[in-house]
């Protein structure tokens, strides 16, 4: 068991490395770094003095060798516009957004997995239905558009809610559903169908045969084995919850990873990307890993000796 | 049944509404009325209102229609022919090119999509052009894993076994009986990338990268739409709306291709 965890705990450490890599790379392959990594509106005689500063002139092996060295450290530079370590201003964003991706996951939990038993074990009621068309349109509405629509109906209209920022649980409400939409949708979705074949399955039939009440042999024999596939799908989108974040964030002014990402990329501020793909890749790949060690949890046949 | 019917629905009204985009809407997209400017839908003329600089919102979404379906198409095009011929070499040829290939898989996997796609395209530069070279290079993987899965057990059945035995080259053997078992899986993650493509397009030219105003793309056209919320809701909602039906009609159309051509694939 810790030999596999090592393990996979160094391939996150490979994928990492990988991903900085190629960041690195098509930044500076992607033409003169320098006026990449300028504000558009710096003047040209700073040009040359910049550039030394930041030390391109040296070879680009150097450069490489510099970088990897400094992420080892934790030191991904400055950030160009703040003038502050680009890491720290990432770490410092980064509870922002596990609170409202934690926030998100919560609400799936709560609502899609009952919502995907009800509609299995009601299947083909009005409730099956109902549930089967909240689910396809949860995952067509993109978010951004979900986004505006609540502040418009919520935050402008009745009033009942802020429109964007940080503050009481009142600012985490609309942020926490528009992003769980899109997951609670394919989640719900997932749970329905694993749990229909899992209904069918002879244990469920040996279960119901020796007289187990309903509520014992779907919560115990059902909703077990229609967990992996679950969990699976989970882990994956948790990365793209991640992704969600970067919308969701933006048009709730939430001072998050995401929308220091998005504000790092309009003002080409290159430090402050590295270290954004640095966590966030670091945050999904252990994300996974922890979900495939729930794997052994939900089912002995898949457990690591 | 409700939903194949909504699906094929959808999709052509979406396809049509693109194609006849100049013929169904009378106003220029780009044209500018300043005396007509943010007009509630029913207005005379502008079934849908107008923007804040009285441009036809029906004409700006319809040819934004265009704009969505070009843009996923040709995304969707690139990535079936960079990812499936990938996946087909490294599922076909095992060793270092392959499994370098893989890894990098693996390291795109290791990053949200529309982050990924975002990223390339501040480096590549923004615009139309750049906007689908930033999508494809994000979407291709799933393509390459998912043929790669494929391929490697197809290389394993006996009448690709017998082909080789009656003396059929490399080429003949991976064009001629590899890839149409293939092909199937790759239609079926065409059409489920694409609704994906869209969106994220959309998204990625909200938060004010890929396509750029005055070019009307529902992403841009939204972002726009933020700063008149409390004035014009109709800027935000059709937009976005035309965005989720499209979004909509595709997902039901590739729900029901998967479950005909191939039930067992989950993307």
């Amino acid at each position: 068991m810790r030999r596999y965890v090592i393990s996979r705990l160094a391939q996150t450490a490979l994928v990492v490395f990988l991903a900085l890599t190629v960041v690195f790379g098509l930044v500076r392959l992607s033409g003169d770094p320098v006026l990449l990594f300028m504000p558009t509106d710096i003047q040209a005689k700073d040009v040359d003095e910049f550039r030394q500063r930041l030390g391109f002139n040296d070879p680009l092996a150097v450069q490489y060798a510099r970088f990897l060295g400094g992420a080892v450290r934790g030191d991904f530079g400055q950030s160009l516009r703040y003038q502050r370590d680009a890491l720290g201003l990432v770490l410092e964003r980064l509870p922002a957004t596990l609170l409202l991706a934690g926030t998100a996951v919560a609400l799936t939990l709560v609502v899609a997995i009952p919502l995907g038993v009800v509609s299995a074990v009601r299947r083909d009621t009005l409730l099956d239905h109902l549930g089967t068309l909240a689910t396809v349109l949860g995952q067509a509405v993109p978010g951004f558009w979900l986004g505006l629509m609540l502040i418009y109906v919520f935050g402008v209209q009745l009033r009942w809610l802020p429109t964007g920022g940080t503050g009481g649980i009142a600012h985490l409400v609309m942020p926490a559903t528009v992003l769980a939409a899109f997951f609670a949708a394919r989640i719900a979705r997932l749970t329905r169908s694993t749990v229909l074949e899992a209904l069918g399955e002879d244990y469920v039939l040996t279960a119901r045969a020796k007289g187990l009440r309903a509520t014992g042999v779907i919560g115990k024999h059902a909703l077990r084995n229609a967990a992996i596939p679950v969990v699976t799908l989970a882990g994956l989108e948790i990365g793209q919850l991640l992704g969600g974040a970067v919308i969701t964030e933006t048009i709730f002014a939430w001072p998050g990873l995401g929308r220091l990402t998005v504000q790092a990329l309009l003002n080409r501020d290159f430090p402050v990307v590295l270290a954004a793909v640095f966590v966030t890749s670091a945050t999904y790949t252990l994300i996974n890993l922890v979900v495939d060690l729930a794997y052994g949890w939900l089912d002995p046949r898949v457990r690591v000796t | 049944m409700i939903r194949r019917v909504l699906g094929v629905g959808l999709t052509l009204a979406v396809l049509t509404a693109a194609l006849a985009a100049p013929w169904l809407a009378r106003h220029d997209p780009a044209r500018t009325d300043f005396s007509q400017s943010l007009r509630p839908p029913g207005t005379h003329g502008h079934p849908l209102g107008t923007d804040q600089l009285g441009r036809d919102l029906l004409a700006r979404v319809l040819h934004g229609a265009r704009l969505a379906l070009f843009i996923g198409g040709c995304t969707m095009v690139v990535t079936a022919l960079v990812g499936g011929l990938l996946g087909l070499l490294t599922g076909w040829v095992e060793g270092w090119p392959s499994t370098v290939i893989m890894r990098l898989c693996d390291v795109q996997l290791s990053f949200p999509f529309i982050l990924l796609a975002m990223t390339i395209n501040v480096i590549v530069g923004l615009g139309l052009r750049n906007i689908i070279v930033s999508l494809s290079a994000a979407g291709w993987v799933v393509y390459a894993r998912v043929v790669r899965g494929e391929a490697l057990s197809v290389k394993q059945r006996d009448f690709v076994q017998a082909a080789a035995a009656l003396g059929a080259g490399r080429a003949r053997l991976l064009f001629r009986h590899v890839l149409p078992n293939v092909a199937p899986s790759i239609v079926v993650v065409a059409s489920l990338q694409f609704s994906q493509f869209i969106v994220a397009e959309a998204a990625i030219s909200f938060l004010g990268f890929g396509v750029q105003p005055p070019t009307p793309a529902w992403g841009s056209m939204l972002a726009e739409s933020r700063d008149f919320l409390y004035v014009a809701w109709w800027l935000a909602a059709f937009p976005g709306a035309a965005l989720a039906l499209t979004a909509l009609g595709v997902n039901l159309l590739g729900d029901w291709l998967r479950d005909t051509l191939d039930p067992r694939l989950r993307v």
